[in-house]
């Protein structure tokens, strides 16, 4: 690619070039504190290096706040601009490539990390295990994310984003009609941090069935964990497929394949099936999880056993399955046959007969209960109705002969956010709050937090909801502006009112933040919140030490901490240590990692000498690694005394 | 609780409000097609509101009652089960999405055809073509094109054959009826009908880039004899197209005015059948669709006049086969909408 040194870095546009200087001063102000604080040491060995699963958890959770900083300043700009009518703040160009970002930052980048970071935070603990099964592979797969995350976001100062929208539809995004590095910066980013989902899935699989404590069968196990486990088994089954679309289309804008262009034979249509094969899993890959956090939080706040806990796991099942077996619904519109659009109506539609068994089972978990307000309680319950909303208008375009109506408006738009919103979100923030004891050792403040939760979530209802109506009255998604006699001026001047309380909501959720690390009582105990029921309350102190638990548990029912509390057994009381075997530190995760980032920058710009230096390096990482001889290392009985004991002194 | 939830409820109110002076586009249908539609969505929202209002109810009287108090005599902790509810909240969803599925089948099989009440006529053929960033029109039988308007009889189906010439689009005209995808080396039917003369707003609902914003048009449903002297002026009246005006005027990304012609571009392309004309038209014409970040001058385009592809006919035809026969892979399509054609004929 010949490209000018003005093309490689965009300049010439106002909006850009303050995130360009923003970008600069936050860098060096990084690198200056990390250097007048001598911090570089600790951050590389307690962090960058570390395979310790919750230290890997807080950093996959924190990548995901910054990208939902990011994707939330381009849908404020989005807002701003559909604000009003003929409004010229973003030329079309800008806008396309800002809600492409958008989409890809939110669900690859925002959602799924952050849960993941909950999942390697929460479910070792959950199981009683003392990490995950592969901790080295861990560390990658959380640095492949990052990697490709970050390759992502650089294309919006370097070369330019992607603008053919977040499914990338073909021949759209072909080089004829999507010319540039932009679309490669797609390709190669969603691979590389796709490969470490892949991993993450794997692991999960085998940490779950492998290192439960004694006596945690399947029935015994945490509905969080439970969820995590069928999300991970739909991400083995589905991110191949997206590797493999995502290999296709990079040959064809590199190698001159035609797989999906308009010439020589391609069938750009193979490509919307492909992604949705993909993609339509990839929707409950977000929101399983959530499930869990939810049923976690409810039964915790609700002070009750989770209930139908069965007909849940059986729900989450069917979900899975089914999840595979709708894709076409997301193109209706193709001209398929009525018999495929009939099939297709129906199993989507089925979809709501088990996700409408687990709102009643949640309902009926409350009914009963002793139901304490907390933020992440707050955050749970709110779930309810606005999901309900978000599933019931599911279910309208999952009707196909109305689908053509509703099809690409902001129908779909508001109905997406109202489940991914209400549903990933929400269980996001509701998982932060909740679980953020275990993780720093203090609370979030109360007050602050109701105040960002009412402020967000009204926002979100004043946002989204006057959308099925711009939907039902015509309006398109994806248009950068709209005129005057159509009439939708006044929804969306409120529904960009809603968006900003959204922002203005999770700006006091990230002041809260450091208020709390100012200002927040130290916890002493585990069982922070009080009634804890699962294993993750029962470790010895409120950050738990590196090896989680001194002496692994033994469950005997669900809910195995509030029987141990009902039954008055102290779990930690045990005194006689055994030596605890752990997985070394090591730097080639990140290294291989940083590897793949730069092959994956030098074939974005078909700078094919720089993308084989990267990958010949990533082999070679790769081939020591497999040479090298880590068993690991024993944690000695004094260490864990001694660990305990401070955790106790408290 | 309550005060979220009156929030919510005052929202939609508001916005009900708002809209509700006038009900949204796509419940106020012109045609039976879009009629269809528009009562299975006004039949779904009843049963949604119904398990909206169930649940919000439930949902509120339970978070009142099993709030956390001093004295709280109803806490059970025990409790963790019930297989006859269980039994009855999957059973009523079951029933509501069977309820829902029928309607919706028969009406997906019925937007397959021409609408019931005006079967009996023959349909209108019109070939909509999106290219970036219009839309263009051929009415075949009466060989004449128009660009960026249309100009329909009422009362009569309209069959649309959909294509493309590059990106995939989307022709959406929510009066009359739902959208239907427009893709380069393929063709989609799309069954419309106005019943009343006026003017509605059509446009591409399908992301195409940089000009799909303004990929509107406006059809104007016209009493039969208007419509009949509209043809015959145009017929008569109106410029023919030539293909290199085609390759230069349309071919080529951008935003054109409304046009009419007194030929179809049929005569020399099926989009259909030929999936890479524009590409090639571009190519021909020396266009570069450049990265839009990229700074300079365009490079101009050459001018038809002094390529031997327009000026010499001969050398057009084999290049045409040629790339033709690229697309040997849509082949089996094609026939099929053909026999399609003809069981359909016979059908009348």
């Amino acid at each position: 690619m010949n490209l000018r040194w003005d093309e490689f870095i965009i300049t010439g546009d106002p909006l850009i070039l303050g995130a360009q200087i923003s970008i600069v001063l936050a860098s060096i102000a990084i690198v200056g504190g990390l250097t007048y604080f001598k911090k570089w040491r600790w951050l590389w060995t307690e962090w960058i290096t570390s395979v310790d699963h919750k230290r890997l958890g807080i950093m996959y959770i924190l990548a995901a706040l910054l990208m939902l900083f990011r994707g939330g300043v381009d849908a404020l700009l989005m807002r701003t601009q559909l604000a009003a009518p003929n409004m010229e703040l973003l030329n079309s160009q800008h806008y396309n490539e800002i809600f492409t970002t958008h989409g890809t930052i939110m669900i690859i980048f925002m959602a799924m990390p952050f849960l993941i970071g909950l999942i390697n935070v929460v479910v070792p603990l959950q199981i009683g295990a003392r990490d995950v099964a592969f901790p080295f592979l861990n560390n990658l797969s959380f640095w492949t994310f990052f990697v490709g995350a970050m390759l992502f976001n650089i294309s919006f100062v370097i070369g330019g984003s992607p603008s053919a929208g977040w499914t990338s539809y073909m021949p759209l995004a072909t080089n004829e009609l999507s010319p540039g590095p932009g679309q490669n910066y797609y390709l190669l980013g969603l691979q590389i941090a796709g490969i470490g989902t892949l991993m993450t899935g794997i692991n999960f699989i085998v940490t779950i069935f492998k290192m439960r404590t004694k006596g945690m069968t399947l029935f015994r196990m945490p509905m969080f964990t439970w969820t995590s486990l069928i999300t991970m088994v739909i991400i083995v089954f589905a991110f191949p497929v997206l590797t493999v679309s995502l290999a296709l289309m990079t040959f064809d804008r590199l190698f001159g394949t035609a797989f999906f262009t308009l010439h020589d034979g391609g069938m750009p249509m193979l490509w919307a099936n492909l992604f949705w094969i993909w993609g339509h899993p990839e929707v409950y890959i977000v929101i399983l999880p959530a499930f869990g956090i939810f049923s976690e939080i409810i039964t915790t706040f609700a002070r009750k056993t989770l209930f139908g806990y069965k007909a849940m796991i059986a729900s989450v099942v069917l979900i899975s399955v089914l999840s595979f077996l709708v894709w076409v619904h997301h193109f209706f519109t193709m001209g398929s046959g009525a018999l495929v659009n009939s099939f297709f109506s129906i199993t989507t539609m089925a979809i709501a007969i088990p996700t409408g068994v687990k709102i009643f089972n949640w309902l009926f978990t409350l009914y009963k209960g002793r139901i304490r307000f907390t933020v992440p309680m707050l955050w749970a319950l709110a779930f309810i109705p606005n999901f309900v909303v978000g599933g019931v208008t599911g279910v309208m375009l999952a009707m196909a002969a109305a689908d053509y109506q509703y099809h690409n408006t902001y129908f779909l738009v508001s109905h997406f956010h109202y489940v991914l919103i209400a549903g990933t979100v929400f269980a996001c923030f509701a998982g932060l709050v909740f679980w953020y004891p275990k993780m720093f050792g203090h609370k979030l403040n109360e007050r602050i937090g109701r105040w960002s939760f009412w402020i967000f979530v009204i926002g979100f209802n004043v946002c989204f909801f006057p959308q099925y109506f711009l939907g039902l009255d015509g309006m398109p998604r994806r248009v950068n502006t709209y005129l005057p006699e159509e009439g939708w001026f006044s929804l969306n001047a409120l529904s960009t009112v809603g968006a900003f309380m959204m922002g203005i909501g999770f700006m006091i959720f990230a002041y809260n933040i450091y208020y709390s690390f100012r200002h927040s009582k130290r916890e002493t105990s585990g069982d922070c919140w009080g009634t804890g029921r699962t294993l993750e309350w029962a470790t010895s102190s409120a950050v738990p030490p590196f090896y989680n638990f001194a002496v692994l548990p033994e469950v005997k029912s669900i809910d195995a901490y509030w029987k141990t509390k009902e039954d008055g057994i102290e779990t930690q009381q045990k005194k006689d240590y055994k030596k605890i075997h752990m997985p070394n530190n090591s730097a080639l995760g990140f290294l291989m990692s940083v590897c793949l980032g730069i092959a994956g920058f030098g074939l974005v710009f078909h700078w094919y000498w720089i993308g084989l230096v990267g990958g010949i390096l990533t082999l070679l990482c790769m081939t020591y690694r497999s040479f090298q001889e880590d068993d690991g290392y024993y944690v000695p009985v004094e260490k864990i005394q001694e660990t305990e004991q401070k955790a106790s002194a408290k | 609780m309550f005060h979220r939830l009156k929030s919510l409820v005052l929202f939609g109110l508001i916005s009900l409000l708002m809209v509700g002076c006038s009900a949204p586009t796509v419940l106020k249908p012109k045609g039976p097609v879009a009629e269809q539609q528009s009562d299975l969505i006004v039949y779904s929202i009843i049963f949604m509101l119904t398990i909206v209002a169930v649940i919000f109810v439930l949902f509120t009287v339970i978070l009142v009652k099993y709030k956390d108090r001093k004295e709280n005599p109803n806490y059970d902790p025990k409790h963790e089960g019930n297989v006859l509810l269980e039994i009855v909240w999957t059973v009523i969803p079951v029933v509501i999405v069977i309820a829902l599925s029928i309607p919706t089948v028969s009406t997906i099989y019925s937007l397959e055809k021409a609408p019931v009440a005006t079967a009996h006529k023959e349909p209108l053929v019109i070939h909509a073509t999106s290219a970036n960033w219009k839309w263009i029109f051929s009415y075949p039988e009466e060989d004449i094109e128009t660009v960026n308007y249309l100009n329909i009889p009422e009362d009569r189906p309209i069959l649309f054959r959909l294509t493309s010439a590059d990106s995939m689009a989307a022709l959406w005209i929510p009066q009359l009826g739902g959208q239907k995808y427009n893709m380069a080396g393929m063709e989609t039917k799309l069954y419309l009908q106005a019943d009343h003369v006026g003017t509605y707003k059509g446009r591409n609902a399908n992301f195409t880039g940089d000009g799909f914003t303004n990929q509107r048009f406006e059809v104007h449903a016209l009493t039969e004899e208007d419509y009949a002297a509209w043809v015959e002026d145009t017929q008569e009246n109106a410029p023919e197209l030539t293909q290199a005006e085609y390759d230069l005027k349309l071919m080529i990304p951008g935003s054109v005015d409304e046009m009419t012609f007194s030929n179809t571009h049929l005569d020399w392309v099926n989009h259909v059948k030929n999936a890479s004309y524009a590409l090639e038209a571009r190519e021909r014409l020396g266009y570069i669709n450049r990265n839009p970040h990229a700074k300079g001058p365009v490079p101009p385009l050459k001018d038809p006049s002094e390529l031997e592809f327009y000026t010499n006919p001969e050398s057009r035809e084999t290049e045409t086969s040629d790339s033709n026969q690229g697309h040997g892979g849509h082949e089996d399509h094609e026939d099929m909408t053909q026999d399609e054609d003809m069981s359909h004929g016979e059908g009348h």
